[in-house]
């Protein structure tokens, strides 16, 4: 930050041949960014600027939303992520700096569906997430629960939603709807899909439903929104709207818009009467590995010491046979392997090959068809709650949260 | 009405929108194609609304297009990508187009901003997927030859065409537009025609610049003393600017005696809104028969105002109606213009006595679903209001023949935030330095005029035309000016008058044909012929060979002997004058195939022959 101008002082900018009036906003690289009277910004030297007032820069104005105290209680869980962002003049770039009333105001539809209250947990960009933030998120959303609210809306980051999606799956058990809901577009813009995403996602918090789902667009158009099961779902694309995809199986609802209507599918799980359970706790040192090629067995030392390990493997679950070796050794010292897939879609099945069946006899377990981030949720989580190594074992092989399906239906 | 634009303080100013010719798009790799909408591959549709800026603040024309949510569709081609769907972040801006844009502000001694910052300019009348139009300034404060001031270059991504009312195709969006903004320093209809034909010629002489219909457009800012500034969108004929600029001046005088008659009556605008719709329950109008609402109110000694006409084809009444469309309405109906449109004279009684109107006030009436009758009365009362300050500042649309309509309110400065999605691009004096100062056309007529002799409109028709730098490669090639001209332009012009398709002839193709000229292996008199051949797609050989085929000067005695012996007579008749109808025939029947001289002389021959024979 320069220390001559300060954000909202009135400034010349004199340059060769031409001088002009604006707001000074920021330096960087010795570059100021002036907003001019035109409302276009320009770069200049800081030299050619001289000050000439200082005006007060406009604060967003606060709207006190007003709650319909007759409506079902939502309670909103906010991590960040672009379903409530700004452009920050700092970094230039848009950031997750709203809390977590802020939603309120940016989707002003949402007040005539439900009244609200809202636990901002962390403002991060979803890349930062972390398990310690889980165990946080998970604690957060269990007390909700636990407090009467009918559903629970947790905003988050596109980038690692699944994985906490994934988390929370294992973590909670939860009587009524835990709804993830982000944004692929950031809400700055007037064609953001957070207003739709957020509606839909309020509505599968009021509805039948009674578990960890994923609420984003369906299609690329803003026609529907589909539900995912938090262990089943995948962000698959970079930026598109219909990003998030469920793997390997269906989807367990959907959402129109704009009419709001939500369809559950026959193996959505119900909502319930129950209280809920929270078993928060993670064995963090526990890792993933994508298989490749040529990879050097020597790589897998650097995680000697962990306590489970994912492998991403080829086709049915394979990786080199050079790598085997090691695999039983570290193993045999105590560290839990799960094969899945680099496919994504598919059942593993280490019992076709030679390399599988070695894999089987170096201590490998099967990932069955459990997508390769969510076995390493779910080994954190199963690490983390079971009592012996062989209680762990068995608990990777079962479905637990819908993770894993006991038919590859066609 | 004749008026004294300096009396009455006319100041207008222009902005032009040109597309360039880049072989991508400004944020994103597609090529710049226009398509044909039943070549889409596929469609969409989304909402929008309106966002605060950074500054908290809602964009007033924003908020007017957010009064009816409505859902946009729009067509995809092979030729558009997930960037035109709002689907992925913008690629960074492109670097050829800049070019053309710095050039172009080189040309007119204007400063570049050191360091170019993409802003969002909020659009949400669904021409942007994305809601925004991406636009940058490039560069500052320049002056054209003639003296008009330019502001501002900018350049900015075109927007989608609207193919009708809500559904948009995504070819067009994000061509590269530049827009020249020049200051308010004109002052009469004439001068702003002239600066915006000046700034047309400065655009093609880059050569860079799209051409056709919409390729080019002119935004109008007009105001004069007590009127307001009004700019008109979307002027697509440059002869129709001066004509656009004396309607809108007519318009503005007109408001303002409105205002001082209003004044004068004392008038004012009551804002009961009354029902009526029980009134016409029986009514041979359609629209107020089967309306579920009609709700109406007095404007207190408006009587005659809003049905006078403010310019041609446009009423008061119909600037309130503009105003109420914006709620979905299809109009309104006010006592000025009633009885008419199936009202009868007994409905109108009864209105009027429904609203205790005198014969000095006027009512108006609008009928639709209630939730929208009650937007299109505030919308009424809001624009009869501005009636008494005068001319409201306002952006509207260019109508047939020259008139406007009202789109929407001057948008404010609030509607631009910056696109952070897109890095900043520095422009070094090393970069505008290099840049090469095209040839102007005006110039480019006057050296055509000189140097090779050509007459001032075929010379203005080659240094506009897109086969400039072909037509000058022919000659620097050793083609002689004034064929080269006939090859790429003269003849081009006839043959397309004729329906042939000159546009598929390539400039190398008729470079080809010209050489072959030039070496005497084809006639010249051939040249339209083979432009026809080309035109249906063959080759310059093929086109040559067909058009002109070979003829030795032993087959071409052969069918002079004959076609002289078939016409003896004649000759003998003729003498010597016989030698220019048989020469037709002949020519006819090579097909042009031989130098008409080589023609001429064994003809000659031949001729003196039969003559001496007599």
């Amino acid at each position: 930050m320069s220390t001559t101008f300060e954000t909202g002082d009135l400034v010349r900018c004199t340059l060769q041949g031409c001088s002009c009036e604006g707001t000074y906003i920021t330096t960087r690289d010795g570059m100021a960014t002036v907003k001019l009277t035109s409302g276009y910004n320009i770069g200049v030297p800081e030299e050619s600027l001289t000050k000439t007032g200082s005006s007060e820069m406009a604060e967003p104005q606060e709207v006190e939303i007003i709650q319909d105290t007759t409506l079902p209680k939502i309670s909103i869980v906010s991590t960040g992520g672009t379903i409530a962002s700004k452009i920050d003049y700092r970094t230039g770039a848009v950031t997750s700096q709203f809390r977590a009333t802020d939603i309120l105001n940016a989707i002003p539809g949402l007040a005539s569906l439900a009244q609200f209250s809202a636990v901002q947990l962390c403002n991060i960009l979803s890349e930062n997430m972390t398990p310690a933030i889980w165990q946080q998120l998970a604690r957060a959303i269990y007390d909700e629960i636990r407090s009467g609210a009918q559903g629970i809306l947790v905003t988050h980051g596109t980038d690692t939603m699944a994985y906490s999606a994934a988390a929370m799956s294992f973590m909670i058990k939860t009587p009524v709807p835990v709804v993830f809901v982000g944004s692929q577009r950031s809400a700055d813009r007037p064609s953001s899909d957070n207003v739709m995403n957020g509606m839909c996602a309020v509505k599968t918090a009021l509805s039948d439903l009674g578990e960890v789902v994923v609420v984003m667009h369906g299609t690329t158009s803003d026609d529907v929104c589909a539900i995912h099961r938090g262990t089943r779902v995948r962000k698959m694309h970079t930026s598109r709207r219909d990003a998030f995809q469920t793997i390997g199986d269906g989807v367990i609802g959907s959402v129109t818009y704009p009419s709001l209507d939500v369809s559950l599918a026959s193996h959505a799980v119900k909502r319930g009467n129950g209280e809920p359970e929270l078993k928060d706790q993670l064995e963090e040192k526990c890792a993933i590995i994508w298989y490749y090629p040529g990879m050097d067995p020597a790589l897998l030392s650097a995680w000697s010491g962990y306590k489970g390990i994912v492998l991403a493997g080829t086709g049915l679950g394979h990786c080199g046979t050079d790598m085997i070796a090691r695999i039983r050794e570290m193993s045999a010292a105590g560290t839990l392997f799960v094969m899945t897939s680099q496919c994504l879609h598919g059942r593993i099945c280490d019992r076709v090959y030679d390399t599988g069946r070695d894999l089987l006899g170096a201590g490998v377990i099967e990932g069955e068809d459990m997508l390769p981030e969510v076995a390493l949720v779910k080994l954190m989580w199963v690490l983390g709650n079971s009592s012996s190594l062989s209680e762990a074992r068995l608990m990777m092989a079962q479905n637990l949260a819908g993770e894993i399906t006991r038919r590859s239906s066609v | 009405m004749t008026l004294d634009y300096q009396k009455l303080g006319l100041i207008a100013g222009i902005e032009i929108h040109q597309q360039l010719n880049t072989k991508e798009k400004l944020f994103c790799r597609c090529p710049t194609t226009i398509r044909e909408a039943e070549e889409s591959k596929g469609e969409f549709f989304r909402y929008l609304r309106a966002t605060k800026s950074e500054m908290g603040e809602l964009d007033r024309a924003a908020e007017e297009e957010m009064m009816q949510v409505r859902q946009f569709r729009y067509l995809t081609y092979d030729t558009t990508c997930l960037v035109e769907n709002d689907e992925e972040p913008p690629a960074p801006l492109n670097e050829e187009a800049l070019d053309i844009v710095l050039t172009i502000a080189k040309v007119c001694g204007m400063t570049p901003v050191p360091e170019i910052h993409t802003m969002r300019k909020l659009v949400i009348d669904g021409s942007n997927t994305s809601g925004f139009q991406r636009t940058a300034l490039v560069a500052m404060n320049g002056t054209l030859p003639g003296g008009a001031g330019i502001e501002t270059v900018c350049l900015e991504e075109e927007a989608a065409q609207r193919i009708e009312d809500t559904i948009f195709s995504l070819d067009r969006l994000g061509i590269p537009l530049i827009e020249i903004t020049t200051s308010p320093c004109m002052h009469t209809p004439e001068a702003v025609q002239e600066t915006a034909a000046q700034i047309g010629m400065i655009l093609r002489s880059t050569g860079k610049v799209k051409r056709g219909l919409g390729t080019i457009r002119q935004d109008i800012n007009i105001s004069i003393r007590e009127g307001a500034r009004v700019e008109i969108k979307g002027v697509q004929e440059l002869d129709l600017i001066a004509e656009v600029v004396r309607r809108e001046v007519c318009r503005q005088v007109s408001l303002l005696e409105i205002r001082e008659e209003l004044k004068k009556r004392g008038a004012s605008v009551e804002k009961t809104l009354v029902d009526v719709t029980s009134l016409f329950t029986d009514s041979k109008s359609r629209v107020l028969k089967s309306a579920p609402k009609i709700l109406a109110i007095r404007l207190n000694k408006f009587a005659g105002l809003v049905g006078r006409e403010i310019q041609p084809g446009r009423r008061l009444g119909s600037e309130m109606s503009d105003y109420a469309k914006k709620c979905g309405v299809g109009g309104l109906f006010h006592t000025d213009e009633l009885p008419a449109y199936g009202v009868t004279e007994d409905e109108v009684t009864n209105l009027k006595k429904a609203l205790d109107a005198t014969p000095d006030d006027c009512v108006i009436i609008v009928a639709d679903k209630p939730q929208r009758c009650q937007c299109a009365m505030q919308q009424i009362i809001r624009r009869a209001e501005m009636a008494f300050e005068g001319v409201p500042k306002e952006t509207r649309k260019m109508l047939e023949g020259g008139s406007t309509a009202y789109m929407r309110p001057l948008p404010g400065a609030a509607r631009m935030y910056p696109e952070t999605d897109v890095f900043q691009v520095r422009v070094t004096p090393e970069r505008f330095a290099s840049l090469e100062i095209p040839e102007m056309i005006d110039d480019t007529i006057a050296r055509y005029m000189q140097e090779f002799g050509l007459a001032r409109e075929v010379a203005r028709q080659m240094a506009y035309s897109e086969r400039r730098s072909a037509f000058e490669e022919a000659i620097h090639s050793g083609i002689k000016p004034a064929l080269a001209e006939r090859a790429f332009n003269s003849t081009l012009r006839e043959l397309s008058r004729e329906g042939a398709q000159v546009h598929r002839i390539k400039d190398e193709d008729i470079l080809q044909v010209l050489i072959l000229i030039n070496s005497g292996e084809v006639a010249k008199e051939a040249l339209s012929p083979i432009l026809t051949a080309l035109a249906e797609g063959k080759t310059p050989a093929e086109a040559c060979e067909r058009a002109a085929p070979k003829v030795s000067e032993e087959e071409l005695t052969k069918i002079i002997n004959r076609i002289v012996a078939e016409r003896a007579d004649f000759i003998k008749e003729r003498g010597n004058a016989a030698t220019g109808p048989v020469m037709g025939v002949v020519m006819k029947e090579v097909r042009g195939s031989v130098d008409g001289k080589i023609v001429n002389q064994i003809l000659r021959e031949a001729i003196s022959q039969v003559l001496k024979n007599a």
